[in-house]
């Protein structure tokens, strides 16, 4: 009796510990989550004189026509860059996985490398290549005498993020048409239906639910989106750029300003979301292939055309890139302003030694915010998956929020809140700590997401034979369960690793001099018109980015199919 | 090290829902014992609860003396096959079978010595540096069983261990199953929804539904006497027909719709009385002659090598439809002969072997023949 005594007590405690734990999760994220939205909304509703509750700063936003104007392209951005990543993402998806297309692995190497690389690098090296003194636009007025359209506001950046998205676009749709099996599309040519009619009739119904999804991330990653029209825009205005100027005010900082454009921001996503999960409602069936599609050469011209589109469009994708790779390289005068004739080193060697310190600190601040997102995402993919209770179930839909709230109004929010002592902790702004935070806050959902998934993969049965055979709870967990997650987690981890160095739009109000990051020292040299020195830096971020694609191609055997 | 298991008075329930109201059993050291019943039934459910994976609402679970109610399912000393194998997909075959060993202290050598026995019982050696993807399903549920024996475990469970595999793979593992259980000498307690994979392999089967046992005994008594009409229609073929009972000089006399009657002399004494009742008629039990029994007319035959099914309509009897039978037609069954099979719509006359029939209460809920022999209620079922 009084061992059995002992061993309910000794069960007691193993549920204390994983009790402890979803409370400790639950706490991190009221405190660093729920409680900055809330402080957010409560400052939009504050009028900025008299200190009362009040409708003044909604009123105002929506009296002032400019602002109403800036959402309106921020909205007409998004719907426009959905469209054309789906236009030019999905047939590249549909020929390469369809169709033999000499060289499609290193198509797709490049792809998922572009796809890597932050929107923003694209948008500068467009300027660079395309801008007023760019190159290319240099090269046909001084050849052909033509005068390039400009490259800058509606029209880059629009140009810029469908290029950028379209290989979110790609390897989504591409690991949809995998699972569509074989039989299905015989059976349509069975029936009469081929070519452009059975692409319509049948591949594109199958692989909605996807288009559906990847749709809803191209919108979501477009609208909140700074970079780009920072860089791009020249001008034309769109909400997260507005966001930042009324916060970080040259003019008149205005933080209830701020806080109220964030709302707005935050109910249009939010819409949005609900909307997308209304559709994909509509189409609810899984697909597992037996045996895929075999890839088919086509007939002489449509394969000469596929080709061609398949290659140009992923050299588009990738020459700005390249481009910036080539700038970093090339002479550069004293302040780094102006190119010159010629190629040096000299845009690293100052980059190396003015800047270093953002390099450490992206490394820092990066591997710290990983191993926590990692271990975050693991801890509460397991408390969802296999201890499902309403604790755990607020948890996830917490952990799920900020899917949908803007990379801007987290930095907005974190930042209105925590400039002062909260719950007489010391300020929490101004150092690496709040920028770890934010960073765990945006990556979390998409690698939970990812764990989750593989989680449920994995049968119960599995991890009951380990407990069968003597081995204790938290044995299994870790000599079971985490090893059967691990491919998975560690892809998950690079991709995550690589949208960490490359976070521009939180760490942009959350930075402080001493913590500034590559992408952030990336935004000020390009600020300052020093296009050698960003080029180089870029390129840098862009090699980090390149070692990870290489580990990711290891860690999945080349399959490269993970979406973040 | 193997021992018996007694069950007293379970409970399971999930909120208000209750699964298993009131559940007694006891499994006899080495005896391999079959749970059987449709989906849904709580067989599986009480395996988990004596595995320790599902907690216990009520009751007393005991592995010989010891109370195991609370003891955590690592500490529990049990060895469990599941229906997906639940092979480590990370380990190959080896180490596989030898996690459970780790759990142990126990030397390096001793570790590779029991391994290697096991592995060679369950002819796997071969494979022992293969990862579990490369194995078939047959080869991966005999990892599965060394893995599970290999920790001399008190008590075997096996959750529908079969049910994966392909017909013939299912015939041949069962063989296997029974055989290593025997010389290995384990209590087994074996849970499926297939009765002829019951029959073949168990001791003693316990037949439940609806979180209540109903039979439990020999494959041979379950089948000849079951003990109510559920067990009669679930374990094997049985045609169903109303009829009346009729006492007559203390001659119990069966009547069919047609007025056909027939006498019985082994119905138990208190239910010899006037009353309607319900027929369970195997199709075997059933003689095709010329001269004497129903009149019925064959409606249709199916031509199976050893026997000849024949689908006979007659006026006689008024079918009972159940779940897996809902027409009109008494199927019965006849050893093939080298003549011509009998055409459809030929009268024929039926012969019933009335020592093999068994006859229920018009509720269905208790066979009045006698025979019966129901363990269920040495535990303490009601």
């Amino acid at each position: 009796m009084a061992k059995n005594n002992k061993v309910i007590q000794k069960q007691k405690k193993n549920y204390d510990s994983w009790l402890i734990i979803t409370v400790l999760l639950l706490a991190f994220y009221l405190f660093f989550m729920i409680y900055p939205m809330i402080s957010l909304v409560k400052q939009s509703f504050l009028d900025k004189e008299t200190g009362l509750f009040s409708m003044t700063n909604y009123m105002e936003f929506f009296n002032n026509k400019s602002n109403v104007l800036a959402l309106q392209h921020s909205f007409s951005i998004s719907v426009w860059v959905t469209v054309f990543s789906l236009i030019l993402g999905v047939p590249l998806a549909y020929f390469t996985t369809c169709y033999k297309i000499r060289g499609s692995k290193l198509l797709r190497v490049l792809i998922i490398l572009s796809s890597m690389s932050p929107p923003f690098v694209g948008a500068f090296s467009w300027v660079v290549f395309c801008g007023n003194n760019g190159i290319f636009t240099r090269f046909m007025r001084d050849v052909f005498h033509i005068d390039m359209p400009s490259i800058y506001g509606f029209n880059g950046i629009v140009l810029v993020m469908s290029l950028s998205f379209l290989s979110l676009v790609y390897l989504y749709v591409s690991g949809a048409l995998k699972n569509i099996d074989n039989s299905l599309v015989e059976a349509s040519s069975n029936l009469g239906t081929t070519g452009f009619k059975r692409f319509m009739k049948v591949i594109i119904p199958l692989i909605m639910p996807t288009m559906l999804a990847s749709a809803l991330m191209v919108f979501m990653r477009a609208f909140a989106d700074f970079g780009t029209p920072v860089f791009i825009g020249k001008g034309y205005q769109v909400f997260t750029v507005l966001i930042y100027d009324q916060y970080s005010g040259e003019m008149s900082q205005n933080k209830a300003y701020a806080a109220a454009l964030s709302v707005i921001a935050i109910v249009i996503t939010t819409v949005i979301f609900l909307l997308q999960k209304w559709a994909n409602s509509k189409f609810t069936f899984t697909m597992n292939a037996l045996h895929p599609i075999e890839q088919k050469k086509a007939k002489p011209l449509q394969n000469f055309l596929m080709h061609l589109y398949c290659y140009g469009i992923t050299l588009l994708a990738f020459l700005p890139q390249i481009y910036v790779i080539f700038s970093s390289f090339q002479k550069t005068s004293e302040s780094g302003l102006i190119f010159k004739k010629g190629f040096s080193l000299n845009s690293y060697r100052y980059v190396l030694e003015a800047y270093s310190d953002t390099i450490w600190n992206t490394i820092k601040i990066a591997v710290s915010a990983l191993l926590l997102v990692v271990l975050v995402s693991v801890v509460c993919a397991y408390l969802v998956v296999r201890r499902k209770n309403i604790m755990n179930q607020a948890l996830d839909l917490m952990t799920m929020m900020p899917y949908i709230i803007p990379g801007s109004v987290i930095g907005v929010a974190l930042i209105v809140s925590f400039n002062r002592s909260v719950l007489g902790l010391p300020v929490l702004t101004g150092g690496p700590f709040i920028m770890i935070v934010a960073l765990i806050i945006r990556r979390s959902p998409y690698t939970i997401r990812s764990s989750v998934a593989i989680l449920q993969q994995i049968p119960q049965t599995i991890e009951e034979a380990s407990i069968s055979l003597g081995s204790s709870k938290a044995k299994t967990f870790f000599k079971v369960t985490l090893p059967m997650m691990l491919n998975g987690v560690i892809s998950g981890a690079i991709l995550s690793w690589v949208s960490i160095i490359t976070e521009l739009s939180t760490a942009i109000y959350l930075f402080t001099y001493r913590t500034r990051t590559m992408t952030i020292s990336v935004y000020e040299l390009v600020t300052k018109g020093s296009y050698g020195y960003a080029s180089a830096m870029a390129a840098i971020l862009t090699l980090f980015t390149t070692i990870s694609l290489i580990l990711y191609m290891v860690v999945t055997k080349g399959e490269g199919s993970g979406t973040a | 090290m193997s021992v018996g298991i007694k069950i007293n008075h379970a409970v399971k329930a999930y909120g208000d829902n209750v699964v298993i109201p009131d559940l007694s059993l006891e499994v006899n050291d080495g005896e391999f014992f079959t749970l059987l019943g449709p989906s849904g039934c709580g067989k599986t459910t009480l395996l988990r609860m004596i595995a320790g994976f599902n907690s216990i609402e009520g009751g007393d679970f005991y592995f010989g003396d010891k109370r195991i109610n609370n003891i955590d399912p690592a500490k529990r000393n049990i060895g469990m096959v599941f229906q997906n194998y639940a092979i480590f997909p990370h380990l190959t075959v080896e180490k596989n079978v030898q996690f459970g060993l780790k759990n142990r202290k126990m030397s390096k050598e001793e570790m590779k010595a029991l391994t290697d026995e096991f592995m060679k019982l369950m002819h796997i050696e071969e494979y022992k540096d293969r990862m579990p993807e490369r194995l078939s399903g047959g080869q991966q549920q005999r990892v599965a069983l060394a893995r599970a024996l290999v920790i001399k475990p008190d008590v075997l469970l096996m959750d529908e261990p079969l049910s994966n595999l392909d017909a013939k793979l299912r015939v041949e593992m069962r063989t296997v199953i029974k055989q290593i259980q025997r010389e290995v000498g384990i209590t087994n307690v074996y849970v499926t929804h297939d009765q002829e994979e019951a029959m073949s392999v168990s001791d003693r089967i316990a037949v439940m539904n609806e979180g209540e046992i109903q039979h439990i005994g020999k494959p041979k008594d379950i089948y000849q006497r079951p003990a109510n009409l559920f067990v009669a229609s679930f374990i094997g073929r049985t045609n169903l027909c109303n009829g009346k009972l009729t006492v007559k000089d203390g001659k119990c006399i069966v009547s069919l719709a047609d007025g056909y009657q027939f006498e019985m002399d082994n119905i138990i004494e208190e239910h010899q009385h006037d009353q309607d009742v319900i027929l369970a008629i195997r199709p075997e039990e059933l003689v095709i002659n010329e001269k004497e029994g129903i009149h019925a007319k064959v409606d249709d035959s199916v031509f199976l090598g050893l026997n000849t099914h024949y689908y006979v309509l007659s006026d006689a009897v008024h079918c009972i439809h159940t779940e897996d039978k809902d027409d009109d037609r008494f199927e019965l069954i006849q050893e093939s002969m080298i003549d011509e099979i009998i055409p459809n719509g030929t009268d024929v006359r039926l012969k019933i072997k009335k020592e093999k029939v068994n006859i229920f209460t018009s509720d269905g809920k208790q066979n009045i023949v006698k025979g019966v022999k129901n363990d269920k209620y040495l535990y303490g079922n009601k």
